[in-house]
């Protein structure tokens, strides 16, 4: 198998440098994910005698309309908060792009919030997003806008929570920034010549240039929307009238509040198909809609 | 942000020759101003009402409209925090959890990214295809299962199942370092050789001190998350006096639902080490996400 000694010697010391990690993959990853999935056919609280249901956990899954509301939540957030977060985060490193004075400002004004995150953000937000006396009501009275419930109203809470992310669209921003500055300025002088105008720039050059950075934002901005749990938690408890009632508060609950173990697994692991599933969807687009030859 | 500045200035230096031209970068600079300054106090503004409430008194923050600029400053609030709970306990146990979170995910990381980066064995692609994938199971589908192993180990109520698998690298900082390790030529690492270092001695002595920008970009990643950790703590700490500050608050507006001054001083006090932190090293948080985006 080897070419040599040396070979082997190099093969050896390059598993040992990775061993602490495939430790850690089988103990804290693979090992739990494979109990998880034992888990989901059993009937179980922890504590008493564990009992095998076999399939019975995802056929009650499929009649719980708890666990149907929180997959919607989830999936609404998601799509909106992604679709949001590309647009403004690509909007902005746009407009930040231009050679302006004062620009190192307002970048760390723009970035600074994306590296706060949290409870004490969560927090913050409640207060800001207050019906009677937070600032947001305040300032959007102003622009002749009546009152808003914001977390309390089952309409807005949701909403409410995907404009508090958007807060931190600044990381989006950075990303997007660095993925701009490589394009080669070459590409846009050539095309100025060629008379193409502003628009035409943007769709024949930016943004194709840009995809595989945009199917980035994509992946990483899904695999965390799916999971957002802090948020809800502090705010809203997956209130009003369930309106915020997030995946993982689903999960939280059925967990440590209800102790149904076997039930929650199943949970999970659906969370994992789908977040596996999607992942590789939008993987595969981007096999076939990435530019990758001129980065 | 050297690359930035760079085609910044060689934008503007080609722009300034015909006038039509010139009028169009100054339309353009107004343009950017229009968006960027009413933008910018949009992302400030959260801050700025949780400073103002921070420092209100008690009379002052249910009134309507809204009186930013309180009729005495009550630095006082802060103080309040302290008494009304143990914060200065909360804030050491962040402290020690961050510390060693950040000390825990730079030894693991490094070693497996180095491997990664370096060696030629058998397997690694595929190896490192399966670590990348790990960033794809979420934390929901694992944690049940660990835990059950963390309160057979009897870690219950420790910081140990929050820290002990950061020992164990991470794959998002994994990828990070590796792609910054492969960066770095390999004339040194084969002149250590000749001269008889192993590649434990290699990795200590050349790799790391060379890649200082990259771990400075890791630690600062970790830093922001263990200082925020609050699924792990809430779920794995009972007693209070091993609370982290995200979980002391949340117990905290539980009690103090109303007190609106006290919540937004302690959410200050959480969130100014974050901010801190990123002010004195924004280059490498902003390198982080090159180095993840661009090149993944």
């Amino acid at each position: 198998m080897f070419r040599s000694d040396l070979l082997r010697r190099e093969a050896i010391q390059g598993y040992l440098f990775i061993l602490p990690w495939f430790i850690g993959f089988l103990v804290f990853t693979a090992g739990p994910l494979t109990a998880a999935l034992g888990f989901s056919f059993t009937d179980w609280n922890g504590v008493s005698a564990i009992e095998f249901i076999g399939l019975e956990n995802y056929i009650q899954l499929s009649r719980d309309s708890r666990f149907w509301q929180s997959l919607k939540v989830t999936l609404v957030f998601t799509f909106f908060y992604l679709i949001l977060n590309l647009i403004i985060g690509f909007a902005l490193a746009i407009v930040m792009n231009q050679p302006v004075r004062g620009m190192r400002l307002f970048r760390t004004i723009y970035y600074l919030p994306a590296v706060l995150s949290g409870v004490a953000v969560a927090v913050l937000w409640s207060f800001l997003f207050h019906r009677e006396f937070g600032s947001l009501n305040w300032l959007l009275g102003f622009f002749g806008i009546k009152r808003i419930g914001w977390i309390v109203s089952e309409s807005w809470a949701l909403p409410s929570i995907i404009i508090m992310e958007l807060w931190r669209v600044g990381s989006t921003i950075i990303i997007f920034l660095a993925g701009l500055q490589g394009i080669p300025p070459e590409l846009y002088e050539a095309a100025e010549v060629d008379g193409a105008n502003r628009r035409w720039r943007l769709w024949s050059i930016t943004i194709p240039l840009m995809s595989p950075t945009i199917f980035f934002v994509l992946i990483v901005g899904f695999i965390n929307a799916m999971q957002v749990f802090t948020q809800a938690y502090i705010m809203t408890r997956g209130g009003p009238n369930y309106a915020t009632y997030f995946y993982s508060i689903n999960l939280y609950q059925t967990t440590f509040r209800e102790l149904r173990l076997g039930y929650a697994s199943a949970q999970a692991g659906v969370l994992f198909v789908i977040i596996f599933f999607v992942t590789l969807c939008i993987l595969w687009v981007s096999r076939y809609r990435v530019n990758y030859e001129l980065v | 942000m050297a690359t930035a500045t760079a085609s910044a200035t060689s934008k503007s230096k080609s722009g300034g020759f015909w006038s039509r031209r010139k009028r169009l970068h100054l339309q353009n600079h107004l343009v950017t101003y229009l968006i960027l300054i009413p933008g910018a106090l949009l992302f400030l503004y959260p801050l700025l009402w949780m400073l103002s409430t921070s420092v209100k008194p008690k009379d002052q923050i249910f009134t309507y409209p809204i009186e930013w600029i309180p009729h005495t400053w009550m630095w006082s609030n802060y103080g309040e925090v302290f008494n009304q709970v143990p914060f200065l306990t909360y804030t050491i146990n962040t402290a020690v959890i961050t510390v060693i979170g950040v000390v825990g995910t730079l030894v693991g990381s490094s070693l497996a990214a180095y491997g990664f980066a370096r060696f030629r064995f058998p397997g690694k692609d595929a190896l490192f295809l399966l670590m990348l994938s790990t960033m794809m199971v979420p934390i929901w589908v694992t944690l049940i299962p660990s835990f059950l192993m963390f309160r057979w180990f009897g870690w219950l109520n420790s910081y140990l199942p929050i820290l002990v698998p950061a020992f164990f690298a991470q794959p998002f900082y994994t990828f990070l370092l590796r792609q910054f390790f492969m960066t770095v030529p390999q004339d040194l690492e084969d002149a250590a050789r000749i001269d008889g270092a192993n590649r434990l001695q290699i990795f200590l002595n050349i790799m790391l001190p060379l890649s200082r920008p990259a771990l400075a970009t890791v630690a600062i990643f970790a830093f922001f998350f263990y200082w925020n950790e609050f699924l792990l703590p809430l779920i794995y700490i009972q007693d209070q006096s091993k609370f982290p500050i995200s979980v002391g608050i949340s117990a905290f507006i539980s009690e103090y639902r109303s007190d609106f001054a006290l919540m937004m001083a302690a959410s200050g006090m959480a969130l100014a080490p974050p901010m801190i932190v990123f002010f004195l090293a924004q280059r490498y948080f902003i390198q982080g996400f090159v180095l993840s985006g661009v090149k993944g």
